[in-house]
């Protein structure tokens, strides 16, 4: 058995120690109700506000603004439904994009059976989407649009600030998906005209089962669900406090440094991929691409039988994303962006984080040559024309 | 997720690789479904006494042809045809569900082969 090396950061990283450690008193000492009415209740309510502070200052937005809820899938599924439904009497029309998370392609088809109609955008070759696009698609019947900030698939970072002001000056509520951007992207809610957001810890070296949405004060949503008072009667269930507060831990950590050396060790791991005689770079190069995503579609050889070599070595990666991976189809995310069926399903995802080293890279980009020859020695198809 | 079988014929297939005067050579799949799957044979008194295969394709899909060239080599054309998706699948020390589809690509690339074969006698 040879190395341990984890690239597939997208799917979900490493608790950071430091997190960890923060998180621990939570469990077995200060482990008060925030809701209750006596000392460790009123010590859980302190750390539970600080925790809201420090994410709310993440991303310029108000203590009050940020709701902690379980995760990315739960803060998708409350803030479309939330608004689908809140907003009913406005109109029925979503738009979004044909390169989102599962969660938000599953919750707005969801929708659609409940007469909601929805407008899924194109992308273009990098996975972006066009502003004028969104702007031709708007209807006054449009309620709410949601775009995913950088995808989790090929690393392309939507143009917020553009996106935002199109859906600003038709009065449309405008939420973006940035679970893989978050800390590695500035984002910034009032600059970027953003009304809701999705965020989590588990992507950024936090805990899973935490994360948090971001809804703009004033705006009216209908809780997903219903019981307590806890998070503004926004969010009922008493709150994981230990895991709000690693998640807090988690953001505190993160830096402009890390985001410096995951872009270093990024490019050079797409520098030394493409010297692979056909080989592809899947998304944008330079700052439009998220600091750790790398996606490289392989010429005659199948994504799922690399990285199945790969593991053999101890090297984890994925072909895209963790929750799409146990079905056969191919990316629905890559055919949108107009790659072929033959691109799509010979393409890997590498998502590095900040303990990933130079080394890692270095043995990495030796171990994934030998698995391309031996592949292609298998293949019926020529790699290299 | 997969068994030992079936990652150790993937790591190490034994069948890989062309036959350059085969008597026959059938394919299977395409890029689509994200399978394609080559077979060649040597047939010799209606015994395949060589075959092997080119795959493109995922671990499974790898393994099971690999699977599938040991079964058939040294068998009667009509008993190699008898080979099941079910055998192969059992040899590899089973497949995950959504997987079952790789062997059955065995069988039909074998079937293609010997198809190929028959009308090459023909002609």
């Amino acid at each position: 058995m040879g190395v341990d090396i984890y690239l597939d950061n997208g799917g979900t990283t490493k608790v950071d120690e430091r997190v960890v450690k923060a998180m621990l008193p939570f469990f077995t000492e200060q482990y008060g109700n925030a809701s209750s009415t006596h000392a460790r209740g009123y010590d859980a309510q302190k750390v539970l506000n600080k925790s809201r502070d420090t994410i709310a200052k993440s991303i310029n937005a108000l203590d009050e603004e940020i709701i902690f809820t379980s995760g990315g899938t739960e803060s998708n599924n409350f803030i479309l439904k939330g608004i689908a439904f809140t907003n009913k009497k406005k109109g029925n029309h979503i738009i979004t994009t044909k390169v989102e998370h599962k969660c938000i392609m599953n919750t707005c088809a969801w929708l659609e059976t409940q007469g909601f109609i929805i407008t899924y955008l194109d992308v273009n070759k990098e996975g972006f989407i066009d502003p004028q696009q969104l702007e031709e698609a708007i209807t006054n019947k449009t309620i709410l649009v949601s775009i995913i900030h950088g995808n989790n698939e090929t690393g392309s970072i939507n143009d917020l600030e553009a996106l935002g002001a199109v859906c600003k000056k038709h009065n449309v509520y405008f939420h973006t998906d940035a679970c893989q951007s978050y800390t590695k992207t500035p984002l910034d809610v009032k600059k970027q005209h953003i009304d809701l957001m999705t965020i989590n810890a588990h992507k950024i070296n936090g805990p899973k089962g935490v994360g948090a949405a971001f809804i703009r004060k004033g705006i009216n949503i209908t809780p997903l669900l219903h019981g307590g008072d806890q998070e503004f009667k926004k969010r009922a269930g008493t709150e994981n406090i230990p895991g709000i507060v690693g998640f807090a831990k988690a953001v505190d950590i993160a830096s402009e440094k890390n985001v410096k050396q995951m872009t270093i060790l990024r490019d050079k791991l797409i520098e030394g991929l493409l010297t692979i005689q056909g080989t592809k770079l899947n998304g944008p190069l330079g700052e439009r691409r998220l600091c750790n995503n790398v996606s490289v579609s392989f010429k005659a050889i199948e994504g799922e039988a690399i990285t199945g070599m790969l593991d053999l070595k101890g090297i984890a990666a994925s072909t895209g994303s963790a929750c799409s991976a146990k079905t056969l189809e191919p990316s629905y995310v890559l055919m949108a962006m107009g790659l072929t069926h033959e691109e799509a399903n010979g393409t890997v995802r590498l998502t590095i984080s900040k303990d990933t080293t130079e080394k890692d890279v270095t043995i990495f980009l030796k171990e994934i040559k030998l698995v391309v020859d031996k592949l292609r020695a298998i293949s019926p198809f020529k790699g290299d024309a | 997720m997969y068994s030992k079988e079936t990652i150790k014929r993937f790591s190490d297939p034994q069948f890989v690789g062309e036959i350059e005067d085969a008597d026959g050579v059938g394919e299977v799949g395409n890029m689509k479904c994200g399978d394609v799957m080559k077979m060649f044979i040597k047939v010799k008194d209606d015994v395949i006494t060589d075959i092997k295969f080119k795959t493109y394709g995922c671990m499974a899909a790898i393994a099971a042809s690999d699977m599938m060239c040991e079964l058939a080599k040294g068998k009667k054309i009509d008993d190699a045809l008898k080979i099941t998706a079910k055998e192969i699948t059992k040899d590899l020390g089973d497949l995950p569900p959504v997987k079952f589809h790789c062997s059955i690509l065995g069988t039909h690339a074998l079937k293609k082969a010997v198809e190929d074969y028959k009308s090459k006698q023909k002609a």
